[in-house]
């Protein structure tokens, strides 16, 4: 073990900075954030209209170029406008729904994890009950009860997905909880939610971290999966989830249209994931001066 | 040596070759660009069979030298310079696919943690037969044989039975017999054992001792033995290098280095070494004094419940502890002692309500079981714990201000201000500087950590502090700073200890009061001159003899060999052990009648 250094130590948002992968993680989230909220004032046509010139002659999607920076769709539509629009959806989804359902599971899970007993044992076992149901059918049910709006799939989504986070966090809560530094902080006379949110919870953080991140990629795919269904987000409103599988019957024809709203998806989801790594060795005290 | 050995080379010349030549070995890693030695300049000779003991404190590369001979080092880490020759073959310099061959053949390995290193999934057959097979085309009747014979020579009972048997059925000493058994199967002409002793009791630790020296004597086997334990050192080496920080230290025949060491860190750390008998000369312990005592065991039983039947209800018990009765006076250290597994740390934990028990335990005059939530708490600012992993006992997320500060910050006591004010004063008292407090547990030393341990037990000004083993972990000349420190403040705050320690020669070297447990049960009982000058119960005498003595004088003394398997504290639900009788042999030693 090396003696301390007495080099001070940078705050953590200095520490993220000087990480050149943290950095581009999160060019691409300010870009895409942006985008979404500045939408009216970037895109060149709204996003649900029509175009006349957006078809050529057969009635076919324009590829990319000239009026249309990413071409257009199956109806004549400026694709980059729609995916400026999408991104508003697929950000509410992404880190929204997904944030919700994070909280969700590692509430249920810290809990049961920490109390066990048959408080734990009824929190998991409907746990086990939920992950056992169809998510996909029980998203249907629900937003079929509802009257399907972007907000009710978040509902939904954030619903169907904590189960796995539960899972996690429930096997690394209750391993953490036979750590003896928890059993010298019940022989200091620490109270219960000291115990949870003092000691447990920050060391649950990296775990929360990684599954938060992957969790992105995931539910933006179930919310285009609902909007395929019919009961995610109504059409017109774009999302990218929706792009893709409004148009992926023409993939061979008209790539472009799969292919940019799934590159969109794939470096978000690569951005949270990117920024989430470099967060997680940031706030990890056992990793200072690592870097 | 035995009939059918394998012929091995060169070692018939004796003094002249030796079987392996290190020579400047310089073991270095690799680290964010920059290449920092671990071990420098190493160079020693080992002859057939002689007993090679590499003997240092933690981080003094004796643990990187073993792995750089057997070729392990980890990725990062590599020679860097010198050689080490066996039989003329650069091991070092090997390529993996030739080294390969070589281990276990002619030189094998016993790491610390027998449990670690046996795969659980395997049965001790199957593992035993897999390495004889890696080496020797031969068919697995055969190999199932030479196994029997593997595990018969290093005397474990009934061998084909064994075979059968996963690791978890068998104890602790068992389990590094078989390791032995798998490093000597192919009767290799080098073992190195990286402290193949640090993780059993006592007793079992002085049988697999006197199993390798035994076997030495049968097969000629050098064996490079790497320990921290210079009792150790003493019983069994012939010679010994000592290590700092990479580098040699001092090297020479055992009886030379511990009759006449050199070097002043050689001085330095045989003198911290605690040495049974030392306690002696510290002088009588004070007087009992007849006040209330800080805590009181009375009839005090704990019990786990184990396996279920087909109803769900428990069909065996563990007697973790049975009946134990004492008192610890205020301003005493009283010791407990015994194997793992006799439930000593098991009292801590009940005393600290951390498991729940039956009988009477009262702490200043309360009973435990009778309190409510709020006096638990309350209890806990007058009894403390100081655990035997400093590492594992703080929380690696806080920094050590913040968990000096923590129990006043749990009862509510003073302002932000005057709790850092507090703990500030304390990691002074204790031998750290305030400006470290903003730093984090890993950034201490072991023996640093264990004081900032301690600091934490003293925030609330307890009157009793509780060391469950809490200086087995650090090294000797650490290990006798933090004694000094506790004895320190026993004296000056006139807090009282239960110190637990399986390590004799440390109890007797601080306790005035001691009990003996076995299997759950105090087995003896009185003070230290009482129970380490005059042994009375057989339990207790075959611990004090199985301790290793520092002292290469008295070497290969005889000692008392147990016979029969160790018992085990579970047994059927409804039938209790029985419950001892203690005796009073004179001015309060209590002593187990003999059933």
């Amino acid at each position: 073990m090396v003696e301390a250094t007495a080099i001070p130590h940078a705050g953590p948002l200095r520490r993220l900075l000087r990480r050149k992968l943290a950095l581009f993680g999160l060019a691409i989230i300010f870009l895409v954030v942006g985008g979404a909220v500045f939408a009216p004032l970037i895109a060149p046509f709204p996003p649900d209209e029509q175009l006349f010139e957006g078809l050529t002659l057969f009635g076919e999607p324009m590829p990319p170029g000239g009026d249309f920076l990413m071409g257009t769709d199956l109806l004549g539509r400026d694709l980059f406008s729609r995916i400026l629009y999408g991104a508003r959806t697929s950000l509410i989804i992404g880190v929204v729904a997904n944030g919700v359902a994070l909280v969700i599971g590692t509430l249920v899970g810290v809990l049961a994890g920490f109390i066990r007993g048959w408080f734990g044992a009824v929190l998991m076992r409907f746990t086990d009950l939920m992950m056992a149901f169809p998510a996909l059918l029980l998203a249907i049910c629900l937003a079929a009860i509802f009257q399907p709006s972007l907000w009710i799939v978040a509902m939904v989504i954030a619903l169907v997905n904590w189960v796995q986070t539960a899972r996690v966090v429930y096997t690394e809560t209750t391993s953490l909880a036979e750590r003896e530094f928890i059993a010298a902080e019940k022989t200091l006379g620490a109270s219960r939610t000291r115990i949870l949110f003092r000691h447990i919870l920050p060391h649950l953080v990296p775990t929360l971290i990684v599954w938060g991140t992957l969790g992105i990629s995931v539910t933006v795919l179930l919310e285009a999966t609902l909007s395929f269904l019919g009961v995610g987000v109504q059409p017109p409103t774009p999302s990218w989830g929706n792009i893709i599988f409004e148009n992926q019957t023409y993939f061979q024809a008209a790539p472009w249209l799969v292919f940019i709203p799934g590159a969109a998806i794939l470096l978000l989801a690569l951005a949270f994931n990117l920024v989430g790594d470099a967060l997680r060795d940031v706030l990890d005290p056992t990793q200072r001066g690592a870097d | 040596m035995i009939v059918g050995a394998k012929p091995i080379a060169a070692p018939l010349s004796g003094a002249a070759t030796p079987l392996l030549c290190v020579r400047d070995l310089t073991v270095s890693v690799r680290d964010r660009g920059t290449v920092r030695p671990l071990v420098s300049d190493l160079s020693f000779d080992l002859h057939a069979g002689e007993t090679l003991a590499i003997a240092g404190e933690s981080g003094s590369g004796k643990s990187i030298t073993s792995l750089a001979l057997m070729g392990l080092l980890p990725n990062n880490v590599a020679v860097t310079s010198g050689h080490a020759d066996l039989e003329g073959i650069d091991l070092p310099a090997l390529p993996e696919a030739q080294m390969r061959p070589l281990r276990g053949a002619k030189v094998a390995m016993i790491f610390q943690e027998p449990m670690t290193s046996l795969n659980p999934v395997h049965t001790i057959g199957a593992q035993l037969s897999e390495a004889i097979l890696a080496h020797e085309t031969i068919s697995r009747r055969d190999a199932r044989a030479k196994a029997i014979e593997a595990l018969a020579r290093v005397r474990i009972p009934e061998p084909e039975r064994r075979l059968k048997q996963y690791p978890h059925e068998l104890s602790g000493g068992m389990r590094q017999r078989v390791m032995i058994a798998m490093a000597l199967a192919m009767r290799p002409a080098l073992l190195i054992a990286d402290e193949p002793t640090t993780a059993l009791d006592v007793t079992v630790q002085r049988e697999v001792l006197d199993l390798l020296r035994d076997l030495q004597q049968e097969t000629g086997t050098a064996i490079i033995l790497i320990t921290h334990d210079m009792g150790v050192v003493a019983e069994c080496a012939d010679r010994v290098v000592v290590m700092k920080s990479g580098r040699m230290v001092e090297s020479g025949k055992v009886l030379d280095v511990f009759a006449r060491p050199a070097k002043s860190y050689t001085r330095d750390l045989l003198a911290a070494v605690p040495r049974l008998g030392a306690g002696a000369k510290r002088g009588a312990p004070q007087p009992p004094a007849a006040q209330v005592p800080v805590a009181r065991l009375v009839n005090a039983k704990v019990h786990f419940d184990l396996g279920a039947n087909f109803l769900g209800r428990p069909t065996h018990r563990v007697h973790a502890v049975e009946g134990v009765s004492f008192d610890i006076r205020p301003g005493e250290i009283f010791g407990l002692v015994g194997e793992s597994g006799c439930g000593k740390s098991t009292i801590a934990k009940a005393l600290a309500g951390l498991v729940r028990h039956d009988g009477h335990i009262e702490v200043s005059g309360q009973q435990l079981s009778s309190l409510t939530a709020q006096g638990r708490k309350q209890i806990c600012r007058d009894i403390q714990m100081v655990f035997q992993d400093p590492m594992a006992a703080l929380d690696p997320r806080m920094t050590v201000g913040e968990a000096v500060a923590e129990p006043l910050l749990i009862h509510g006591v003073g302002t932000a201000a005057e709790r850092h004010a507090r703990a500030a004063e304390l990691f002074d008292r204790v031998g750290l500087t305030p400006h470290q407090m903003s730093r984090y547990p890993h950034e201490f030393s072991g023996g640093q950590r264990q004081r900032i341990c301690v600091a934490r037990a003293l925030a609330l000004k307890p009157k009793l502090i509780i060391c469950d083993e809490s200086v087995s972990a650090l090294d000797v000349s650490v290990q006798a700073r933090v004694l000094a420190l506790l004895e320190e403040l026993r004296e000056e705050m006139g807090v009282s200890y239960l110190f637990i320690s399986h390590d004799m020669a440390v109890v007797e070297n601080i306790v005035d009061r001691l009990a003996v447990m076995y299997l759950g049960q105090i087995v003896e009982m009185g003070t230290r001159d009482q129970v380490f000058g005059d042994p009375r119960h057989p339990y207790t005498q075959r611990l004090l003899d199985a301790v290793p003595i520092p002292d290469p004088a008295r070497k290969g003394r005889p000692h008392i060999r147990p016979a029969g398997a160790q018992p085990s504290p579970i047994r059927p639900l409804g039938d209790p052990p029985a419950q001892l009788a203690l005796r009073d042999i004179g001015a309060g030693h209590l002593v187990a009648a003999l059933s």
